[in-house]
């Protein structure tokens, strides 16, 4: 039978504010647990939440990048389900008036461009964390509400992809959107962006959808792939043996590279939802949604667009310097500068980049663009050569110093004295004077020789133009 | 003596310096001491730290560096108020010793005019219940009649005051909880417009619905208490801003420019006494010159359904944090998650509110909120337009309270239903976010006090205040005399 | 509506209650009768009607995104029935 895998994706990303959404409480990572949370985000009788107006903002924003309908009215709803990890007893999300309706997340998988529908964006907060002793004699799960409040925007696609490949280029995309919008740093070890997989199979042009799966528990976007492309064949089996697939919650093992069901009973959910009155409806007109959109920065495909047109670059390298902003807007402050574009992107994307370990935090980098424009300036107005320029960049990666004080510091200055080269090919000529009728005889290659042995006599930092030219005078 | 004094009378008596804020504070302790094992109005009362308050304040005034003329003068709290170090139960056995890490806004502001609090007070359990008779601290006994019940929830409050165990009291109002306790102490009870007090710190029952208000021995306390505890609060997102705030002090209205709304539905199965209360009242204020309007608000027999689908439903997602987990009572013998939830909860609450969770959940659940909690929003639309529409021809709405003045205690335990419809007169206000206040005027046959409502549009609380005081002025205050 | 056994045992789940079996056949009664009561509502015409689901007319009510101040584990000490090295402390959660 010829089967069809329908895939949805529900990805949770953390947006990058410095509180909570409901309360003061910061955000950070990795703090000692239960040292961020207040009265508020622990549930404490008597007390309200009030929106963090920055969570509003960044959804808006990552909507328009999403090109989603933003809703003129919205509101927020209580979610009611009983977890030691949910301290009201409810999660405050968004229910039937989410901030953002339907957008879309253009991909390119297998070769094939596709723009995957989104079903919704809604804000809501993140719930605690609980950890499980292993200590059989002390049977008890330990609680940590750091996490509780955390601001979540909540994107959902609809049914609309095919492949493990589709699934894990939309995530990519997805990613680069909402960093170079600056709402979410999708750092998946660090649960900022946390992506859950609906499946199911149907006989390729069949509209009504099969029995669904959900895959939960990747941790990397090849985990999602894998996953998808496992239960495909899974499934596939099951389905060729005629088995009923059953509607459940799979989680993924990566030791073994499987799904395995989630075995604790499914309980039947209630979450009985209603709009919760303690907070405010969000209301806004058009002409504001209008206005926030201006306030959108050029997107991933937009730069890539006009870095081609503008710069002449490469789709290569074009494309690498368009992978994060901050590297787009390091290559650009480099070229701002009168460098030439292509040879500083030849320099950032193809030098530079295999020291850099983020790409996300080019700012945060040893080796500033202003240190880059003097690397590249100095090999314009001849004073290194380009090989010796590679050096002079592995020594300001090491040392994190100018470069100019590296050339300085270790005399790597190139001679562009003409009397120093003549003296040096004088040298060269007299010391090989077979060479030198040989290139009189006609055989122009040896003079590659004679070069050679000019820039060795001159360490590597004789200007190579200037060698060529002297010595084909002295030829002549 | 002191404790007879009013919050006004005692601000004059500090400010002129013939009496100290420790002989306010000794001279309630005094009386606490010995009367409240009687009424049981008080769940927490700390006399150590109200008289080290006390005299800081007296430090402050005597260096002339007092926070405000009402600097050192006590407040007694209903305990869903939150009160930081100072255990706030709820009446309930599953906040066990909970103690706030922070203060409620109303205690925030009535600590930066130097007022002291007096301690905590009895309550029906999460504030439900008409009778304070649901606190796990036990019943609260009616001063006028030890026999009967305060009313509720804010039972203690109401009874501290008309017993002089409190200058005033805060308590709060979800369905008449002020005015109906109010009522059957014989004093008076503000609920202010839903968004004029911060209800940051209150122990949510119904959040759409609750709103904390004073309990005081007379309007010009009341108003002065309303003022102090109103302003938007940052911390409160249903908190407003109105235009008009409201003044500390307030004169008579001439009635001569008022008209009074009667609305013939409060005044079905109101009992004799009270019904003549009334009318005997509303003539009065005909023959001093207001314009008496009959009106009709055709909503009323909507009221009671609508606020219990409103109210439980969000009492049972409000109270689904109390599970054992971050504070209050755990139950000891819960050997995994599961039971460490139900027994906690099983043990913790008491009947009334159990009731009232199961119904609340009920009417939210899958398949049924259409019909039940979605209705009752409209119909709260449709009784919102009622009174807009009853404020295009009257100034202020006049009708009883209660149907019928202080129950016996355990008259009404046994039937819930009863007990709801109990609440008709009160609840509309709450449903349609009004200002309403209770004002004593006068005791039926048995001697338990009647009181009188006077219901006003959005954020005019300074009508209902400046008429209640016309009013009150014709009535001697209403004293119990429990002794 | 009269309410059944069943339903308050299934409500009673979702509101995590251990209900004793005279508190379940109490309940059925009484919530019986409330909702019988309560259906009155339905004899109310709501069509066209906007339900009320936000009481105060405000809307857009936002904080800053400024850092306020956070408790302290001897603040959630005070309060929490277990708590262990900086964890609230529950029997072990079976996933």
């Amino acid at each position: 039978m010829d089967l069809e895998a329908v895939i949805g994706l529900e990805v949770h990303a953390q947006l990058n504010t410095k509180t909570k959404i409901f309360c003061g409480c910061p955000t950070g990572f990795g703090s000692e647990s239960n040292t961020q949370v207040c009265p508020v985000c622990t549930g404490m009788p008597g007390v309200l939440p009030v929106l963090n107006k920055e969570v509003l903002q960044k959804t808006i924003l990552a909507g328009h990048a999403l090109d989603c309908k933003i809703a003129n009215y919205s509101v927020f709803d209580r979610k009611n389900y009983f977890y030691p990890d949910l301290p009201k007893a409810y999660q405050i999300s968004q229910f039937d008036k989410p901030i953002c309706i339907g957008g879309t997340v253009s991909i390119v998988a297998d070769g094939n461009p596709r723009d995957i529908k989104l079903t919704r964006i809604h804000m809501e907060e993140d719930a605690g964390k609980n950890i499980h002793s292993s200590d059989i004699s002390n049977p008890v799960s330990y609680v940590d509400y750091n996490r509780t409040g955390v601001p979540l925007m909540e994107i959902v696609s609809e049914p609309d992809m095919h492949s493990g490949e589709e699934a894990f280029q939309y995530l990519m995309n997805l990613r680069k959107i909402l960093r170079y919008i600056n709402v979410s740093d999708c750092n998946m070890e660090e649960g900022s962006f946390r992506c859950d997989v609906n499946i199911s199979l149907r006989p390729r042009g069949e509209s009504k959808l099969g029995e669904k799966v959900e895959v939960k528990n990747m941790n990397s976007f090849k985990a999602v792939k894998a996953a998808i492309e496992h239960e495909i064949k899974r499934q596939t089996i099951m389905i060729e043996d005629k088995e009923r697939i059953k509607q459940e919650t799979r989680l993924w093992n990566p030791d073994k590279s499987t799904t395995e069901s989630m075995r604790s009973k499914e309980e039947a959910h209630d979450y009985r939802y209603f709009p919760d009155p303690d907070l405010a409806p969000i209301s806004v007109t058009d002409e504001q949604i209008e206005a926030m959109r201006a306030e959108l920065p050029e997107l991933p495909i937009q730069k890539l667009i006009r870095f081609k047109d503008e710069y002449a670059l490469s789709d290569l390298d074009a494309e690498t310097l368009c992978s994060s902003r901050s590297l787009a807007d390091y290559f650009e402050q480099v070229v701002s500068t009168g460098i030439d574009a292509k040879k500083a992107a030849n320099w950032i994307a193809n030098e530079l980049l295999s020291f850099v370990e983020n790409i996300e935090q080019m700012q945060n980098f040893k080796v500033t663009h202003e240190m880059m424009t003097e690397l590249l300036q100095l090999i314009d107005s001849s004073v290194i050569s380009g090989k010796i320029a590679k050096t002079v960049l592995g020594r300001m990666v090491e040392t994190g110093n100018s470069p100019k004080k590296i050339v300085e510091d270790e005399g790597l200055t190139q001679v562009t004295d003409t009397g120093a080269i003549e003296a040096m090919v004088d040298e060269v000529l007299k010391a090989n004077p077979e060479i030198v009728d040989e290139i009189k005889n006609g055989k122009d290659k040896a003079k590659g020789f004679l070069v050679g042995q000019v820039m060795k006599a001159a360490k590597g930092k004789a200007n190579p133009q200037m060698v060529n030219k002297i010595l084909a005078k002295k030829l002549s | 003596m002191i404790t007879s004094k009013t919050v006004v009378q005692l601000a004059d008596l500090l400010t002129k310096k013939e009496i100290s804020a420790v002989e306010i504070a000794n001279a309630y302790i005094d009386r606490i001491n010995t009367h409240d094992k009687k009424i049981n109005a008080y769940i927490t009362f700390n006399p150590e730290k109200l008289l080290i308050e006390a005299s800081q304040s007296d430090k402050r005034r005597a260096t002339g560096s007092e926070l405000s003329q009402y600097d050192g003068i006590p407040v007694a709290i209903k305990d869903n108020i939150c009160t930081k170090g100072m255990k706030t139960s709820c009446g309930s056995r599953i906040l066990g010793d909970y103690t706030p890490p922070y203060d409620a806004t109303v205690i925030a502001k009535l600590k930066e005019k130097g007022m002291t609090i007096l301690g905590k007070l009895n309550m029906d359990e999460f504030a439900m219940g008409s009778t304070t008779e649901t606190s796990c601290y036990g019943p609260v006994k009616n001063p006028h009649n030890l026999n009967h019940v305060p009313g509720g929830s804010s039972g203690g409050s109401a009874a501290a005051v008309a017993a002089h165990l409190a200058p005033a009291a805060l308590g709060s109002d979800t369905g008449g909880s002020i005015r109906q306790p109010a009522s059957f102490c014989g004093v008076t009870g503000m609920k202010p417009t839903y968004g004029r007090v911060s209800r940051f710190g209150l122990v949510a029952f119904a959040s759409s619905l609750d709103q904390i208000g004073p309990l005081a021995r007379t309007i010009d306390d009341a108003t002065l208490l309303t003022s102090i505890i109103s302003g938007k609060d940052t911390k409160d997102s249903t908190s407003v801003a109105p235009d008009n705030a409201i003044p500390e002090t307030i004169t008579c209205r001439d009635l001569k420019t008022v008209r009074i709304g009667v609305p013939e539905e409060y005044f079905e199965g109101v009992s004799d006494d009270t019904k003549h209360a009334l009318s005997k009242k509303i003539n009065e204020l005909d023959a001093a010159g207001a314009q008496i309007v009959p009106i009709s608000l055709k909503m009323t027999e909507f009221a009671v359904p609508t606020y219990y689908l409103i109210a439980t439903a969000e009492a049972s997602s409000n109270l689904a944090r109390y599970d054992g987990v971050k504070y209050g009572a755990r139950s000891k013998v819960a050997q995994n998650l599961d039971e460490l939830y139900k027994l906690s909860r099983s043990e913790g609450f008491g009947q009334e509110v159990k009731r009232r969770i199961i119904l609340g959940t009920y009417s939210l659940s899958s398949g049924y909120y259409d019909a039940y909690y979605l209705k009752a929003l409209k119909a709260r639309t449709c009784i919102i337009n009622d009174f807009k529409k009853a404020f295009e021809s009257v100034d202020i709405i006049a009708a009883p309270v209660v149907p019928s003045t202080a129950f016996r205690l355990g008259e009404n335990l046994s039937n819930p239903l009863e007990m709801y419809m109990s609440d008709i007169l009160t609840i509309s206000a709450n449903l349609a976010a009004i200002p309403s206040i209770s004002i004593p005027i006068a005791k039926d046959a048995k001697g338990l006090p009647i009181g009188m409502q006077l219901m006003g549009p959005h954020f005019d609380e300074k009508s209902v205040f400046e008429i209640g005081k016309t009013i009150e002025k014709d009535i001697t205050p209403l004293i119990a005399d429990f002794m | 509506m009269s309410i059944d056994i069943s339903t308050v045992e299934r409500t009673a789940e979702l509101s995590k209650l251990y209900l004793s079996e005279d508190e379940k056949k109490e309940f059925a009664g009484q919530l019986s009768d409330i909702l019988e009561y309560v259906e009155k509502i339905n004899t109310l015409d709501t069509s066209g009607v906007q339900p009320t689901d936000h009481i105060i007319p405000n809307v857009n009510v936002f904080r800053e995104d400024e850092v306020g101040q956070s408790l302290t584990h001897d603040e959630l000490k005070l309060n929490a029935p277990e708590f262990d090295r900086g964890h609230f402390v529950v029997p072990k959660i079976i996933e």
